[in-house]
This record gives C-alpha cells, sequence and structure tokens, in this order.
C-alpha cells in the first residue's frame, strides 16, 4: 500500500513561486488500483514525479509499506526506487536495447546474477504477452506493445507499488485496451498496487477501484469509483456516465409524459430489471427516451432519460430512488432540444 | 625545365607519407578520444540539466574547453613546441606532430560528446534513475549506450578534421602528406607529387568519413526495421 501525505511542492517562477501540490494527501490500499485525475495544470505530472521519486517534495511523506521514502539519499534512495514501479510518460524504453535488455535493466542495478535475470525477464514478457518479441527493439514495436515493455521493466524488481504517469496518453483507444488489460493483470495476479495519474475518464472507468480529484494542487475529491458515481455534487460524475443519446425523441414526445427524469443505474440486476419493474408495480406508462450505457471495471452502469405517465408516475420514481437509483429530475428541455 | 619525378617515385614517397600520416592521426584521435570523452561526459554531468549539476565547474571546464578550441591549430604547434620537446625529445616529424593535434581536439572531441549525450531523452534517462541505477550505471548503460552511434560519428569527424590539421603540420616539417605535398609538391613545383598527395588525402578522409558512418550505422538500433 501507498500513503501520500500532505505533499507539498513548488517550483520557482517568475516573481512569486509557483505552489504545484498544496498539501496532497492519498492513500491507496494494498492491491487496488486507484486513479488521479484532472485538469492540466492541476499538479498531476508534478506528484507523478515526487511518487517517481525524481523530485524532492518541499514537505510531506510518501510511504510505501510505512516506510518514508522522501528523506533518503544515495545508496537507500537508490534501493527504495526499486520499491515503486514506474511507468514514465511518454517513450522511456532505451532504444539501443532490446525489450529484454529494456526489462533486465532494474535487474541489473539491482545486482541480480545473469541466469536469474533471464529467467525473470521472461517470466515478466509473459506476463505482458510479449515473450515473441524479447528480442525486438523499441523501434520495431508498436506504441501499445512499447508500452507493456515498460510495465514489465517497472515491475522487474518485484515492486508493491506501480505508478503508471499517463500511460495511455499516446495511445488510440484500442492499444489502450491492450495496456489497460496489463495493468489490471498486474493487480489481480500480482496483487500489485497501482497509482495511475491520467487524463483519460476511460482509464478510470476500466481499471480504477479509487479515484482522487486534482485540481490547483489539492485533492478536491477522493473515494471508490462507484461511491462518487452515485454521489451527488460529486464533480467526475458526469464524465464517467455514459452519453445520453436521445436521437428520434422529438420535444413534443417529451411534452406528453407527466414525468420526466434522467436515472443512473448501476450493477447488472438494476440495468436490466429495474426500470420494468418499476413502471408493472405502480401501474405507470414508463417510455425511455433515451439512454448510454458503460462499464467501471466489471459493473455495467446505465444512464436514461425516462418519461413516465400515470397516476403514480412519483411514486415510481420515488420506488427507484429507494433502490439505489440515481434520479435527476429533468427539465423537460434537457439536451437543448427545444431550444 | 627539371624531369618530372618518376612515377614509382612519386608512389614510394607518397606511400611512406600516407604512413606517417595514418601514424599520426590515428594516434592522436585514439588519445583525442581517450582524453575528450571522459572531459565531455564530466562537461554534461555537471551541466545544469545534467546528472550532478556543478555550476561553476561546469562554467570552468566549458571555458578551459572553448579557449582550447578557439586557438588556430597552426598557433597550438607554435605554442606547443617546449611541451612537445619536453614529452618526445623532438619538434618535428609525425611523433613530434601527436602533441599538438591531440591537445587541439580533446575539448573538440569534449564538445562533440557533450552534445552528443545531451541529445539522449532525458524521459530514457529518468525512466533508467527509476530503476535504481547508480550514476555509474547511468553513465556506461545508458548516456553511452544510447548516443553510441553520434559518439562514433563524433570520433569520426574529429579523425577527418584530423587529417586536415596534420596536413597543416606540414608547415613546420611534421611528416606526413601534407608535408610531401608543401615541401615537394608547392616548394620544389612538383606537380605529380603535389597532385598525388592531395588526391590520397582526400581519399583518406573519405574513407575515414565512411567507415565511421558505417559503424555508427551497424550499431544503431533505431529503426532498425528498415534495414534487413
Amino acid at each position: 500500500m501507498i500513503t501520500v501525505e500532505n505533499l507539498t511542492k513548488s517550483f520557482p517562477g517568475k516573481g512569486e513561486h509557483v505552489l504545484a501540490l498544496d498539501g496532497v494527501s492519498l492513500s491507496v490500499p494494498a492491491g487496488t488500483v486507484c486513479g488521479v485525475v484532472g485538469p492540466s495544470g492541476a499538479g498531476k505530472s508534478t506528484l507523478a514525479r515526487c511518487v517517481a521519486l525524481l523530485e524532492r517534495p518541499d514537505r510531506g511523506s510518501i510511504r510505501v509499506e510505512g516506510v518514508d521514502l522522501v528523506a533518503l539519499r544515495g545508496r537507500e534512495l537508490r534501493d527504495a526506487r526499486r520499491r515503486i514501479g514506474v511507468v514514465p510518460q511518454g517513450d522511456s524504453l532505451l532504444r539501443q536495447r532490446t525489450a529484454a535488455g529494456n526489462v533486465a535493466l532494474p535487474l541489473e542495478s539491482a545486482g541480480v546474477a545473469a541466469p536469474a535475470r533471464r529467467a525473470r525477464v521472461a517470466e515478466l514478457l509473459d506476463l505482458v504477452g510479449l515473450t515473441n518479441k524479447a528480442g525486438s527493439y523499441p523501434d520495431q514495436l508498436s506504441g501499445g506493445q512499447r508500452q507493456r515493455v515498460a510495465v514489465a521493466r517497472a515491475l522487474a524488481a518485484s515492486p508493491s507499488v506501480l505508478l503508471a504517469d499517463e500511460p495511455t496518453s499516446a495511445l488510440d483507444p484500442e492499444t489502450t485496451g491492450s495496456v489497460l488489460a496489463v495493468l489490471d493483470r498486474v493487480r489481480s495476479e500480482l496483487g500489485v498496487t497501482v497509482l495511475v495519474v491520467t487524463h483519460d475518464m476511460a482509464v478510470v472507468r476500466r481499471i480504477c477501484d479509487d479515484v482522487a480529484v486534482l485540481e490547483g494542487g489539492r485533492v478536491v475529491e477522493h473515494g471508490k469509483v462507484l461511491d462518487l458515481l452515485t454521489q451527488p455534487g460529486s464533480r467526475i460524475t458526469a464524465s464517467l456516465l455514459p452519453e445520453v443519446d436521445q436521437a428520434g425523441t422529438t420535444p413534443r414526445e417529451i411534452g406528453q409524459y407527466d414525468v420526466v427524469a434522467e436515472v443512473v443505474l448501476v450493477g447488472f440486476a438494476a440495468v436490466g430489471a429495474l426500470l420494468p419493474e418499476a413502471a408493472h408495480r405502480h401501474d405507470v406508462e414508463l417510455a425511455i427516451l433515451g439512454g448510454g450505457l458503460t462499464r467501471l471495471g466489471e459493473t455495467p452502469v446505465a444512464r436514461f432519460k425516462i418519461g413516465i405517465n400515470g397516476e403514480r408516475s412519483e411514486r415510481a420514481l420515488s420506488w427507484l430512488a429507494e433502490r439505489d437509483a440515481v434520479i435527476r429530475r429533468a427539465p423537460r428541455d434537457i439536451g437543448g432540444l427545444a431550444a | 625545365m627539371r624531369e618530372p619525378t618518376p612515377w614509382d617515385r612519386v608512389f614510394d614517397l607518397v606511400i611512406s607519407a600516407t604512413g606517417d600520416t595514418v601514424y599520426m592521426v590515428g594516434i592522436a584521435t585514439l588519445l583525442a578520444a581517450l582524453g575528450g570523452i571522459p572531459l565531455g561526459i564530466v562537461l554534461h554531468m555537471t551541466s545544469p540539466t545534467g546528472l550532478s549539476p556543478r555550476r561553476i565547474t561546469h562554467r570552468v571546464l566549458g571555458a578551459v574547453v572553448d579557449v582550447g578550441r578557439s586557438l588556430p591549430f597552426v598557433v597550438l604547434l607554435v605554442v606547443l613546441s617546449a611541451f612537445t620537446r619536453a614529452l618526445v625529445q623532438t619538434t618535428i616529424g609525425p611523433t613530434a606532430v601527436i602533441v599538438p593535434l591531440t591537445v587541439g581536439a580533446v575539448p573538440f572531441v569534449a564538445r562533440l560528446v557533450e552534445s552528443a549525450l545531451r541529445e539522449v531523452n532525458v524521459a530514457v534517462v529518468e525512466a533508467a534513475i527509476t530503476t535504481g541505477a547508480s550514476r555509474l550505471r547511468l553513465v556506461r548503460s545508458v548516456l553511452l549506450r544510447e548516443a553510441g552511434p553520434a559518439l562514433v560519428a563524433a570520433i569520426g569527424v574529429t579523425a577527418v578534421t584530423l587529417i586536415g590539421y596534420s596536413a597543416m603540420a606540414g608547415v613546420i616539417g611534421g611528416g606526413g602528406l601534407g608535408d610531401l605535398a608543401i615541401r615537394h609538391g608547392y616548394q620544389r613545383n612538383d606537380e605529380r607529387i603535389l597532385l598525388a598527395s592531395v588526391l590520397v588525402l582526400g581519399g583518406l578522409a573519405w574513407l575515414t568519413q565512411l567507415t565511421s558512418d558505417f559503424i555508427a550505422r551497424t550499431i544503431d538500433r533505431r529503426r532498425s526495421a528498415l534495414r534487413v
């Protein structure tokens, strides 16, 4: 597990010091994946560089398994670096070394003997599905393959924590999938704690258990992804939820309903059965005017725009709310259709 | 009108002078690499963006290197004559020329090495740092290896430059092809010798460049998918 406490870092700027991190605290329980998101300039990169022990914070601590790594120097610092595997932003592989040679680098630094090194490298390349690319040079690999080699390299010295800084920023959506699948495997098969800094909400949807929102160098929101999804006033709900597609529904049709609302449903059972059951129980006419579906990890999440007709429309809506559906009463012209 | 030198005599003279030039340039390049590469590494390491930033050291070294580079080689030949005599007991002949050649080339190599190392992607170096690599390993396995092709090219450029400089040594009787061209070719107005020595000098430079390009390409693993 990794615990970041009260991390503060400023850089000399024009005149005033620029405060990049302003007392950031973050805790990632062992074996979970935590995403750090936020707008550009929020301090994401600085946080990543501090956790990677490339930047020394002004104040605060970074503890891995309870040991503070911030104050270390020299040999102790180098040894500590191997306790946090780092997948840096952008192309970071040695271009004059093969994939296997790149993965071997941390083992060389750790003084692992050649035979043991070879065995470990083979194991890691297998984990990221690149056994047949062991002898290839980075320039012969695709962007996604290079990133998977970087993940294998980060894991070589068996760290308990993996830090990935924008691991998908240079990748297309399909390749992103392969890299995220590898990160997901790292957590599930090796039990490694993963901290992933990203601007890509797809990363949060696919692999993160927790998410922290960074803004102006502060953590403004932090919690389980599924909790934040249904928490009123959360800043990232909108970017986690699917778009509502209401193609073909005209304002006139929407106007016909007594009640129009947006409903967010989480989980297989809810997505599949809750709306028909509500209609049936309360004897109302319930129509889906638009909607979208996504997944958070393995959990399906649906967002529907519904219209209800009937005496007990309001009752049906509160019945849904009691079953953990998030209801947002929509003005009838939502989506700008009336404009 | 003097009889032109017979071709077989020209051939003998040029062969012997070529041997001298290769000897001078070869040894001087080797020594310049031995001195210039470490100096270039230190220059890069101590720079503000290097692995061990030391502002004062960097400035002082940089100034020394730049002054060294700015001295014209002909001046160096003369200025260093006392030093050369102390070192090799003579100031004429190929062995004596090696001294100013080396002294002139060390700062040149150092700057080339520094810029080659600076071209190594910062992200790659930082990634290596996060693996817990020591400074020594970072220099050896990351900086020097990643900059390998550029370093070979730098040594190649140095060797070609030294071929030119070595020809200048002809002015003070340094031996080699330049000496031959100036004393036999120019001063005795022997066109055959002038032509032959200049051609061989050019060919030597060309061959050196070709070899260095070939080696640089061979050790470079970038874009290697394009080669078979």
